[in-house]
C-alpha cells in the first residue's frame, strides 16, 4: 500500500497541483516552508545589500552565520517556553528581568560565595552555579504561576509586576555592581573559541543527528504500518531523509569552516598548549550554547507533542472549560508551565552571562519582547491553542537575523527598532491572513 | 456489566440525589432537588430553559460544587468535588456545549485527561487513534477525518466525538445534556439507537432535553423542573404528553405523578 500514492484520496488527487501533492505526500507544513522562505529572503537580501550598496557582503559568511547561531541561543531557549505560555492564552513579560536576576544570582554564587567555600577554580563551581540558577528561575516562575493559577491574577499583570520587581531585585543583589569574571568553565557555556566543540566532535554530533532523523522516520513508518494507517510514499520518505541529513551536514560544514582567530592560535602555541607549527586553521565547530538550544528544542518538542503534559497544554489553550470538564487539573498545569518557563529563563541566563563573561544589571533588558516576538513570528497564536517549538526557534533566528543584518549594513539603532517592530506586526498580519484562508 | 450485577444494584438506586441546592448571586438555581436513577434506566429531565436542569446535572458531574444536599452512588455517600471525582465513580457527561478542545483531533479529545501511554510514558497516539477508529465506527461509520482538528468537523461529527468520549470508558452513569440539539434527523436516530443499546448494557442515563417528544420515546421516567425546583416525577407510561407539558409550563402535577417541592399547590 505504501508504494502506491494513489491510495491516498484518489478523488482529490486529480484536482490538485503538483506542489500540493508534494506537500501532502511529505506532510510538510506549508507555514514552515513560508517561514524558511522568509528567512532565506532576509539572509540573501542583507547579503546583496551589503555587497551592492556598501561594497562588503558580510552576511552569508561562516563567521557571521556562526555568530548569528550563538546570538540566537539565549532568545531561542526562552522562546520554546514562551510557546507553551502563549498557547495557554497567557503571557510572560518578566523573562528579561528574571534572566537578569538569575544571571546576577549565579555570578554572585561563583564569584563571591562558592570560591570561599570550595576554593577558587574548584571544578564543581560551575555545576552548582548553573543548577542553582535554573532552580531560582524555576522557583520564580512557579511563584508567578501560583499567583496566576490559584489566586486568579491575570498573567499580564503578574508578569508586568515581575518585570519591575526582578529587575530591581537584580540591582539590590549586587548593589548595582557588574560582577566579572565568571568561572572559566562556566564561561564556555556562552560560546567563543573555547566554548565550541571543535571539528571532530561536530562531525560526531552531525552523524548522530542524521541517525536520529533516519531512526525517527523509520519508527513513525513502523508505527503506522502496525495499525495499518496510510504511510507516506517511499519517495517522500527518501526526500525527507535526504533533506534532513543534508541540512545537518551543511550546518556541520558551516560551523567547521569558521576558524579560530589567528591571534588566539598563536597565543595558545606560545603558551605551549598547541604544538608549534600547527596548522593555523582550527575550526570552531558547534558552539556550546547552540547545542544547548538545539537540545532544549528537541526536549521541548518531545514534551509538547509526545507527553500528557504537552497534550494538556494544547487542550487548555483550545478550550479551557472543556479541559477542566475532561478532568484536567488546569491550575496545576498552568503552574507547571510558568515554572518551566522560569527554568528555561534560568538556562538562558547561563548562556547570556557566560557569553558576556559577567553579570550586569541591564542583562536581558527587552528580552521579553524579543522572546514573545520570536514565538509569535514562529506561528504561535495569541488567541491560544496553536504553536510549535521549531517555529519559535525559527522565529528567534529571524529576529536575530534582522538585528545582525542591520548592524552589518550600518543601520542606526533607531531604525533597527523601527524595522523590528514593523516586521513583528507584519508577520502577525500575514499569519492572520494565512489562517483565514486555510479555514 | 452482567445481569446479575444489575439486579443486585437494583436494591439501591444507582444514583440518588438528595436535597441538592446551589445558588448564584442570591438566586437559587437549584432548590432542594431530589431524584434517583436505576441501572439500565433512562430518566428524562425536562423543563424550560433556565429551569435548573443543566445546573442540577453539573453538580453530579462535578462541574459545580453543591451548597447543600448529598449524593449517593450504589447506596454509598459519594464525594464529588470536581470532574475528576465524578469520572472516578463512572459518571460521564456529554455537555450541551459539547466541551471539546477545538484545536486537537478526535482521538486526542476522546482520551483527553486519560491518555494511553507507551511503556516509556509517552503518548501512544497510534493506539489511541486505532481505538478512536473503532468507537467512532460504531457511532458514525462514515467518519474518516481523524487527522483534523475538531473545529473543522460538522456539528454532527463534533457531537459524535463528544458522545464517543463518554462511552469509551465504560461509564456506568451517563449524563446527556441536549444530546441531539446539533443533529439532523438521521443522526438523531443513531443517538436514539445508541441509548437503547447502552440501556441494555445496564448503564443508567440522565437525558436532559426541552424536546418532550424525544424524551417520551426514550425515557422510562421523567422528572420535571421549574424555577430550580422539582415539579414531580412520573413514569412515561402513566402520563400523557399533555400532562407533562402542564408540569413544565404550569408546574401542575397530575394524579399519576409523584409531586415534588415545586408542584403547584392545590387551591
Amino acid at each position: 500500500m505504501s508504494e502506491n500514492p494513489a491510495n491516498k484520496g484518489p478523488a482529490l488527487a486529480e484536482n490538485e497541483g503538483a506542489f500540493t501533492k508534494f506537500l501532502r505526500a511529505t506532510e510538510i507544513d506549508s507555514r514552515l516552508l513560508g517561514m524558511v522562505g522568509a528567512l532565506l529572503l532576509i539572509w540573501i537580501g542583507f547579503h546583496l545589500y551589503g555587497g551592492l550598496v556598501k561594497g562588503f557582503a558580510a552576511f552569508l559568511t561562516p563567521r557571521n552565520l556562526w555568530n548569528l547561531s550563538v546570538q540566537t541561543a539565549s532568545i531561542g531557549v526562552m522562546a520554546t517556553g514562551m510557546v507553551l505560555v502563549i498557547v495557554t492564552r497567557h503571557i510572560d513579560l518578566s523573562v528579561g528581568s528574571v534572566l537578569g536576576f538569575c544571571a546576577m544570582f549565579m555570578a554572585i554564587m561563583q564569584v563571591w560565595i562558592l570560591p570561599d567555600i570550595l576554593g577558587l577554580g574548584h571544578p564543581m563551581i560551575w555545576v552548582i552555579a548553573v543548577l542553582s540558577g535554573i532552580l531560582v528561575g524555576a522557583i520564580i516562575g512557579a511563584f508567578h504561576g501560583y499567583l496566576i493559577a490559584y489566586l486568579g491574577i491575570p498573567a499580564f499583570i503578574v508578569t508586568l509586576g515581575g518585570l519591575l520587581v526582578w529587575r530591581g531585585a537584580a540591582f539590590m543583589l549586587a548593589r548595582g555592581e557588574t560582577i566579572s569574571p565568571v568561572d572559566q568553565t562556566f564561561a564556555k557555556l556562552g560560546g567563543g573559541p573555547y566554548g565550541a566543540i571543535g571539528e571532530t566532535a561536530s562531525w560526531m554530533v552531525g552523524i548522530l543527528a542524521c541517525i536520529g532523523i533516519l531512526f525517527s522516520l523509520w519508527q513513525s513508518r513502523r508505527q503506522r504500518l502496525r495499525f495499518q494507517f496510510p504511510t507516506r510514499p517511499m519517495w517522500a520518505e527518501a526526500f525527507l531523509a535526504i533533506v534532513g541529513c543534508s541540512l545537518v551536514i551543511g550546518f556541520v560544514l558551516l560551523v567547521n569552516s569558521h576558524p579560530w582567530p589567528k591571534g588566539i592560535v598563536k597565543k595558545e602555541i606560545a603558551a605551549g598548549n598547541l604544538e608549534p607549527g600547527t596548522d593555523l586553521f582550527i575550526s570552531h565547530g558547534f558552539a556550546i550554547p547552540v547545542l544547548i538550544m538545539l537540545g532544549v528544542g528537541i526536549a521541548m518538542t518531545f514534551l509538547a507533542t509526545r507527553t500528557r503534559f504537552g497534550r494538556y497544554v494544547f487542550a487548555i489553550g483550545g478550550n479551557p472549560e472543556a479541559a477542566e470538564l475532561a478532568g484536567i487539573n488546569v491550575r496545576w498545569v498552568t503552574l507547571k508551565i510558568f515554572a518551566l518557563m522560569g527554568a528555561l529563563t534560568g538556562l538562558s541566563a547561563v548562556i547570556a552571562s557566560a557569553r558576556l563573561n559577567s553579570a550586569t544589571n541591564a542583562l536581558g533588558t527587552f528580552d521579553e519582547l524579543y522572546v514573545i516576538a520570536a514565538a509569535v513570528i514562529g506561528g504561535t497564536s495569541l488567541a491560544g491553542g496553536l504553536g510549535t517549538i521549531y517555529g519559535a526557534i525559527l522565529g528567534a533566528v529571524v529576529m536575530q537575523s534582522l538585528q545582525t543584518g542591520m548592524v552589518l549594513i550600518g543601520f542606526d539603532a533607531a531604525i533597527q527598532q523601527m524595522v523590528v517592530g514593523t516586521v513583528l506586526v507584519l508577520a502577525v498580519f500575514l499569519d492572520t491572513l494565512y489562517r483565514r484562508r486555510s479555514n | 456489566m452482567s445481569t446479575a450485577n444489575v439486579k443486585q444494584l437494583d436494591t439501591h438506586p444507582l444514583v440518588e440525589l438528595k436535597n441538592l441546592s446551589i445558588s448564584f448571586g442570591g438566586i437559587k438555581a437549584v432548590d432542594d432537588a431530589s431524584m434517583e436513577l436505576h441501572a439500565g434506566e433512562v430518566v428524562g429531565l425536562l423543563g424550560h430553559n433556565g429551569a435548573g436542569k443543566s445546573t442540577l446535572i453539573k453538580i453530579l458531574s462535578g462541574a459545580y460544587p453543591r451548597e447543600s444536599g448529598e449524593i449517593f452512588i450504589d447506596g454509598n455517600k459519594a464525594t464529588i468535588n470536581n470532574p475528576r471525582d465524578a469520572k472516578a465513580y463512572g459518571i460521564e457527561t456529554i455537555y450541551q456545549t459539547l466541551a471539546v478542545a477545538d484545536n486537537v483531533d478526535a482521538a486526542a479529545n476522546l482520551y483527553l485527561g486519560r491518555e494511553l501511554q507507551t511503556a516509556w510514558g509517552t503518548l501512544d497516539d497510534v493506539a489511541m487513534e486505532a481505538e478512536a477508529r473503532k468507537v467512532m465506527g460504531r457511532l458514525n461509520p462514515n467518519f474518516q477525518r481523524f487527522k483534523e482538528p475538531v473545529k473543522k468537523l460538522s456539528g454532527g461529527q463534533r457531537q459524535s466525538v463528544a458522545i464517543a468520549r463518554a462511552i469509551l470508558f465504560n461509564a456506568r452513569i451517563l449524563i446527556m445534556d441536549e444530546p441531539t440539539a446539533a443533529l439532523g434527523p438521521q443522526e438523531t436516530a443513531q443517538v436514539a439507537e445508541l441509548i437503547h443499546q447502552l440501556k441494555k448494557e445496564g448503564i443508567g442515563i440522565f437525558l436532559i432535553s426541552h424536546d418532550i417528544h424525544d424524551v417520551f420515546d426514550l425515557a422510562d421516567r421523567v422528572t420535571v423542573m421549574k424555577n430550580g425546583q422539582i415539579v414531580g416525577h412520573a413514569k412515561t407510561d402513566d402520563v400523557t404528553k399533555d400532562e407533562v407539558l402542564g408540569m413544565i409550563i404550569l408546574g401542575k402535577c397530575p394524579e399519576n405523578a409523584i409531586p415534588g417541592p415545586g408542584a403547584m399547590k392545590p387551591e
